[in-house]
């Protein structure tokens, strides 16, 4: 008897596996929108699931695409990385989306990427990441390393002569990748072992005292100092607390974040921040046209005046434009065709100049450097001169550094290894 | 407040130190004269050769700022302090048609401008006609040695000491001559050790004789600056140098390696008790809930972040008292959070009596609802809660010790919290109905307390001081839907090395993981240090399983 | 111990059609709906083109696989909790660790055919500079050898630190916490990279099992197939023990360990193996759950996880091992649903879902179950008395009646 319960339950499971077949028929275009809208990475991403929206129904506005509407399919993976490829499954056999927005963390691109290729299906990573990877089927419009940390580790080198480096971050695949490499890029420009220190703390990490004050005796050796940080998410907040109240300000030690924008400055009273630094390709304070419309749009659509805009938004907005013109180029939303046909898109950057997309699914952009502002916003301090292509496979890792990616004919592989001429460990 | 104060003072009289040196990173308030008579700065500020040097710094990009902001110094002087100072706290603007220089000031009753240099209220003047000057690192960096070199002279002498050290690290040839003629009038002490220390320095780089170099030594040998430290480094490896000064100078730095350990030791034992005593705050409302009446509450790190919510609902809605919104905010807090923790008793575990473990998954469960509730209410993004002037900043003790003030005063706050709740349980009726029906609850209701009423307070007075809790929180971390659950197995931990209905046990078990994690980091880094402390509490526990101070008698069973 | 092999060679076969109401309930009905519920689902799969309307897509195979792993963790969560009264907060470690071991064979099955094309370094230590497999990475690209570790490591945590915890006699709250503080210093170890477990991104992006293709959906559904077996499998042995004399001693722990104590058990010796019994099954979960789901990392060391495990089963009604299974089926299935139905709300659901379970339900929907059909039988019964002669009334106070009786005894744990 008890056991009808468990047999429902199953034959509702299986059941819903086939009501999808009515939403088959339907005349759309599905946009699959997996970012996580509950759990510890909510607070980053919720932020682009509304950004998709925005674009969706600005879209629709135009008259759609080919002709037909888009509609977007939201799901919550809820900061659960099995659960992102669950979901990742969902949309592509359930749902039958044509493209996906989402993923942040690297965790959940890894987690989401073998059943995106299994399935042949379209996925934008809109975030700042490691690097050392190019997937057919991912679009990274985010900034690989050599698009955020070695021009900021050059603009400190250069421009405020830094001579001791600490390296911090979270204990993440991100950060040791990013340090490594700039280890490796350090050395190589003549920076001795002792002057650099590399420190890595668990997520969310809350108590810096022991750190900071790590950070200030390394800083007081009587060479610049300057940090160049890769801490993560919520950890950052109580750091620069600590920076502030142990009397390290920005001209002491510098602080450069690559994970730091406009909307984790929103949740934070930055008056102890200012002059620290961040590198993106994106800042909201750039003055330019197209950047105020979509920061008009953006405050309109989610209702409130004091939103800010970001670098993962703006990356979000390319590639949805990309796409977009892709889809028009291909003339369907089959996803090789739209793959061929995103290859050289260029779409103009909300800082001005155009972001075009390369052989290797990564863009190029401009890079920017910015100083914190007491009003929460960056002040511009440097820019590259044009734009910087993003590398999939950095030149600094000696695993990585005879390795390109190039999905055109006739290497067609994300992981071509020049010295060997071989492809290895594809999915299809 | 005041007994805040004491505290500090006790913990600073247990550190024995000379001069109290308030050393706040920006303290340096924007300079506001508000005497009608024209002050000598507003006369040179008037100067036509000012006013042109004023104009050109509204039409110089940043880079180029430099050498404008030299002149100014150069014709200006000390009249130029207070633009100084305003251009370094970024609250410099300029109208944009008369491209007139004004600073911006913070009034009670929101932003308005001001003459620079006469601090007179320009009350025509809008936000909208105006223009920020933008400052970057350099210019600050340029700022800052502007104003120390001016305030050379200035008449505060914490001022003047904070100006020389500002100077140690580029002692030129001009800059150790202002020095020498500042020395000649220097009436205060410390200034003059600092400014000797400045010329000592001076003299073992560029002194030819070895006596007058081992006498320089000798001067230097006392400090602790980390520029003398360096120098003396530099020195007793430098070959320029005779291998007895050599020597010398290395053996001054072992000497001031030495007393470097001993203030990093304190340094790392005032990290682990501001650990301890934010692990105190966060546990001790569990302590209460967990231990007094048996009911393991999941949502006790939701009611942690409702206090922090409540802080910064506070500052929200009185934007411009920053400064006592945490007076408000704490009996807020308590209240928000306490009634939260009563509407929970009332609706839910009351029903649950005598299941704790029934309790954890009903409480899991409105954890899970309190925490979704505030992000559809505040956003899933984080809330930004401004600490107040006054707890920003540290207290330096000596150049290689200082305390940051935020810690300092949660330190004393948790202590206040834990004493006011030994009170209440040890010296008020409720708190004698409380342990009454804790250590026997039939026993209690025969005698004629109110169990009920009594479990619905002791929840209440739990998720109170969690909530309070968040108050502290707030000023350490970020405000959102997260904040609790990141201390919750803490908490635990806290409460069950302690030992459960033991307050006293909550206490010292709080401050030795707070110091064992801080003296474990330095040696195993963070990660490892927290695993190390995690599983000497399991074996703790198999050895002792009831924690530190188990409860005695009858009411253990 | 002798005492219980001793009880299990004295089982016999036919206690499972027996049907007794007591700890367990029936087997066999539910083994056999298992069982014909994957025969069938995986013919659906392998057999039916996609247009049929009964075609089962392989996303739902991949589901059942993972809510079926999700049962049997579930089922190990209530040998110990439902009916030897130890609440674990911890036993997501033990899945985990099965996971991980699981995920270690996997990744050294990709061989060469990682991004970077090492012959045998997976990606991530090539990345992180490393020259060579740490020790413990050895011999894990032999089945057996991985199996054997899928069920050693945990069970060997397990037996260290129930041996050490129920030997000092350890128990209830201060129990649960320990446990909960053994996951949270497992979670921060594994998030280490220094580990080599990949830290936290975990171990992922495998290619094949045993030389089958991961991707192909015949593997998927005999992926699916064997997990189902499995439940099967360890739901009849815990059955079995808990009809056993074995069973019988800890129940009798449960409901009052100082008396089994006197009576002259060794109830400390009961617990430690009766829990390394349930970490094993726990880890046999993770192991068939990770090649199902693609990933495993620390995640899935959080405590929260662990106390969701525990709220399935008490969603489901513990003491009753079929009640974990239904618990864990049916808020796996709310989960998935909720969290695409209603993104932005679904924690509000499942949060008063557990509230309310626990406020009403708090024998769970199996007692909820049972008391309906206890009190329809009983309104039978009167209706039979009314109409026929008396002697015939006494016999059919069946299943229901009994089982529900048997779950009210149950009430006192902890």
């Amino acid at each position: 008897m008890k056991i009808k319960k468990l047999v429902s339950g199953m034959a509702l499971a299986m059941g819903a596996s086939m009501v999808s077949y009515g939403a088959l028929a339907a005349d759309t275009i599905k946009v699959g929108v997996l970012h996580s809208l509950s759990g510890t990475m909510a607070i980053s991403e919720t932020t682009l699931k509304d950004t998709v929206l925005m674009m969706v129904e600005e879209q629709n506005k135009k008259g759609g695409l080919l002709g037909k509407k888009l509609e977007a399919v939201v799901v919550d993976p809820a900061s659960n990385w099995p659960l992102f490829a669950e979901k990742a499954r969902e949309l592509l056999t359930k749902d039958k989306v044509d493209v996906i927005f989402g993923g942040w963390t690297s965790v959940s691109r890894k987690s989401v990427l073998p059943v995106i290729e299994e399935l042949n299906g379209l996925m934008f990573y809109p975030v700042q990441y490691e690097g050392e990877e190019s997937s057919k089927n991912v679009f990274y419009t985010g900034a690989a390393p050599n698009q955020q940390a070695i021009p900021a580790v050059d603009y400190l080198m250069n421009e405020l002569g830094v001579e001791r480096w600490v390296l911090a971050g979270t204990d993440y695949v991100y950060p040791r990748t990013t340090n490594k490499i700039l280890e490796a890029y350090l050395k190589a420009k003549g920076v001795a072992d002792s002057d650099i220190m590399i420190n890595y703390t668990p997520f969310g990490h809350s108590d810096w005292q022991s750190i900071v004050s790590d950070v200030k005796k390394f800083g007081s050796k009587g060479k610049k100092t300057a940090v160049v940080s890769t801490i993560n998410g919520d950890a950052n907040v109580p750091f620069y607390k600590e920076l502030g109240n142990q009397g390290i300000s920005s001209e002491d030690i510098p602080v450069v974040a690559f994970s730091v924008g406009e909307e984790e400055l929103s949740g934070i009273d930055t008056k102890p921040l200012v002059g620290h630094l961040a590198a993106w390709n994106y800042f909201q304070s750039v003055d330019s046209e197209a950047n105020e419309k979509f920061i008009t749009n953006w405050k309109t659509f989610i209702g409130n005046p004091k939103r800010v805009t970001n670098d993962p938004m703006e990356a979000t907005y390319i590639g949805f434009n990309m796409w977009t013109q892709a889809v028009k180029k291909a003339g369907t939303t089959d996803v090789d065709a739209v793959e061929q046909a995103m290859i050289g898109q260029k779409s103009p950057n909300l800082t001005g100049g155009v972001a075009v997309m390369n052989k290797n699914h990564h863009l190029s952009k401009p890079v920017l450097i910015g100083e914190i502002q007491d009003d929460g916003q960056f002040e511009v301090v440097w820019e590259t001169e044009g734009v910087v292509p993003g590398d999939a496979w950095s030149d600094f890792l000696p695993g990585s550094k005879d390795l390109i990616s190039d999905w055109t004919s006739p290497i067609k592989c994300g992981n071509y290894n020049t010295v060997t001429r071989t492809c290895s460990g594809q999915n299809f | 407040m005041k007994r805040y104060l004491a505290l500090c003072c006790c913990v600073l009289g247990l550190l024995l130190n000379p001069a109290l040196n308030p050393a706040f990173a920006e303290a340096d308030q924007p300079h506001s004269v508000t005497s009608t008579e024209p002050s000598p700065e507003a006369v040179v500020g008037r100067s036509p050769k000012v006013q042109m040097l004023l104009i050109e710094l509204t039409e110089k990009s940043l880079n180029k700022a430099v050498p404008v902001l030299e002149k100014l110094e150069q014709s200006g002087g000390e009249a130029m302090l207070p633009l100084f100072r305003t251009m370094l706290g970024g609250n410099l603007y300029f109208i944009k048609a008369s491209r007139q220089v004004v600073a911006l000031v913070e009034t009670a009753s929101g932003d308005a401008f001001a003459d620079v240099f006469t601090g007179q209220a320009l009350p025509d003047v809008a936000k909208k006609q105006t223009k920020k000057i933008r400052v970057n690192n350099r210019l600050r960096g340029y700022l800052r040695d502007a104003i120390a070199r001016i305030q050379l002279s200035s008449s505060d002498p914490f001022a003047r000491e904070k100006a020389v050290r500002n100077l140690l690290s580029e002692l030129d040839q001009p800059t150790i001559e202002a020095i020498q003629s500042a020395r000649v009038n220097e009436p205060n002490t410390a200034v003059q050790e600092m400014m000797d220390l400045a010329l000592a320095m001076h003299k073992l780089t560029n002194a030819a004789l070895a006596v007058d170099q081992l006498e320089a030594i000798e001067a230097l040998s006392g400090s602790l600056e980390s520029e003398v430290r360096n120098l003396l480094a530099r020195v007793s490896e430098s070959e320029n140098y005779e291998p007895a000064v050599n020597k010398a100078a290395a053996s001054a730095l072992v000497k001031i390696q030495d007393k470097v350990e001993f203030y990093a030791f304190i340094d790392q034992l005032f990290f682990g008790l501001s650990l301890g005593s934010v692990l105190l705050l966060a546990a001790i409302g569990l302590a209460i809930t967990f231990g007094v009446m048996g009911v393991i509450n999941m949502a006790h790190g939701e009611m942690i972040m409702l206090g922090a919510y409540t802080t910064y609902v506070v500052q929200l809605m009185l934007p411009n008292h920053i400064e006592y919104s945490l007076w408000l905010a704490i009996p807020l807090a308590f209240i928000v959070s306490g009634l939260m923790g009563v509407l929970i008793e009332r609706g839910v575990i009351r029903f649950l009596h005598g299941r704790p473990l029934e309790t954890l998954l009903a409480t899991f469960g409105i954890s899970l609802i309190l925490q979704q509730l505030v992000r559809t209410i505040f956003s899933p993004l984080n809330r930004q809660v401004a600490s107040p002037e006054w707890m920003s900043g540290s207290i330096e003790i000596n150049p290689v010790l200082s305390l940051t003030l935020n810690r300092l005063y949660i330190l004393a706050f948790a202590l206040l919290v834990f004493f006011l709740l030994q009170l209440i349980l040890k010296k008020t009726s409720l708190g004698l109905n409380v342990r009454a029906v804790s250590q026997n609850r039939n026993m209690a209701r025969a005698m004629g307390v109110r169990s009920d009423w009594v479990d619905a307070m002791t929840f209440g007075l739990g998720s109170g001081i969690a909530g309070i809790a968040g108050v502290a929180l707030s000023q350490l971390t970020n405000v959102g839907p997260n904040l609790g659950q990141a201390y919750i197995i803490d908490s635990f931990m806290v409460v069950v090395f302690g030992g459960v209905g033991n307050l006293l046990g909550t206490l010292v078990a709080a401050f030795s993981l707070g110091i064992a994690n801080k003296f474990l980091e330095p040696v195993t880094g963070a990660v490892l240090a927290s695993i190390l402390v995690l599983v000497f509490i399991i074996l703790f526990i198999q050895k002792r399983p009831k924690g530190l101070f188990p409860q005695k008698g009858r009411a253990a069973e | 111990m002798s005492q219980s092999l001793s009880s299990i060679a004295r089982f016999s076969a036919s206690d499972l059609f027996k049907g007794k109401g007591q700890p367990g309930g029936r087997v066999a009905p539910f083994v056999v709906i298992l069982l014909a519920v994957t025969v069938l689902a995986s013919a659906a799969n392998l057999l039916l083109p996609e247009s049929s309307p009964f075609y089962v897509s392989t996303y739902t195979i991949t589901l059942l696989g993972k809510y079926l792993s999700y049962a049997m963790l579930a089922l190990a969560v209530d040998v110990i909790w439902g009916y030897c009264g130890i609440l674990s907060l911890g036993h997501g470690a033990f899945f985990a660790l099965g996971g991980y071991a699981m995920g270690v064979y996997l990744m050294r099955q990709i061989g060469d055919r990682g991004v970077y094309g090492h012959p045998e370094l997976p990606d991530f230590m090539v990345f992180l500079d490393w020259s060579e497999l740490p020790w413990y990475w050895l011999g894990m690209d032999q089945f057996w050898f991985a199996m054997l570790m899928v069920l050693a490591v945990p069970g060997l945590l397990a037996y260290i630190f129930g041996w050490l915890a129920f030997r000092s006699r350890v128990t209830g709250v201060y129990l649960s916490i320990m446990t909960q503080a053994l996951t949270y210093a497992l979670l921060l170890a594994f998030f280490r990279n220094e580990m080599g477990f990949g830290g936290n991104n975990g171990l992922t992006d495998f290619k094949d099992i045993l030389g089958f293709d991961l991707q192909s959906d015949t593997t998927r559904v005999a992926l699916f197939a064997i997990t189902a077996l499995m439940l099967a499998l360890t739901f009849i042995t815990s059955h079995w023990i808990m009809q056993s004399r074995l069973g019988k001693v800890v129940v009798a722990i449960r409901d009052g360990e100082a008396r089994a104590r006197f009576l002259g058990y060794r109830t400390d010796n009961f617990k430690v193996w009766l829990f390394v019994y349930s970490a094993m099954i726990a880890a046999i979960a993770g192991a068939l759950y990770v090649p199902q789901v693609g990933i495993i990392n620390p995640g899935e060391f959080s405590p929260i996880n662990s106390i969701e495990i525990v709220i399935w089963v008490a969603v489901g009604g513990r003491g009753t091992l079929i009640g974990a299974i239904v618990g864990a089926l049916l808020v796996n299935y709310a989960k998935t649903r909720f969290t695409a139905i209603m993104p932005d709300g679904w924690l509000f659901a499942l949060g008063a879902l557990f509230v309310l379970v626990t406020l009403f339900l708090p024998k769970g929907l199996v007692g909820v179950f049972s008391q309906l059909t206890e009190r329809w039988f009983l309104m039978r019964n009167r209706s039979q008395v009314k109409n026929s002669s008396a002697e015939e009334s006494d016999k059919p106070l069946s299943t229901g009646a009994q089982a529900s009786a048997g779950v009210q005894t149950k009430e006192a744990s902890v």
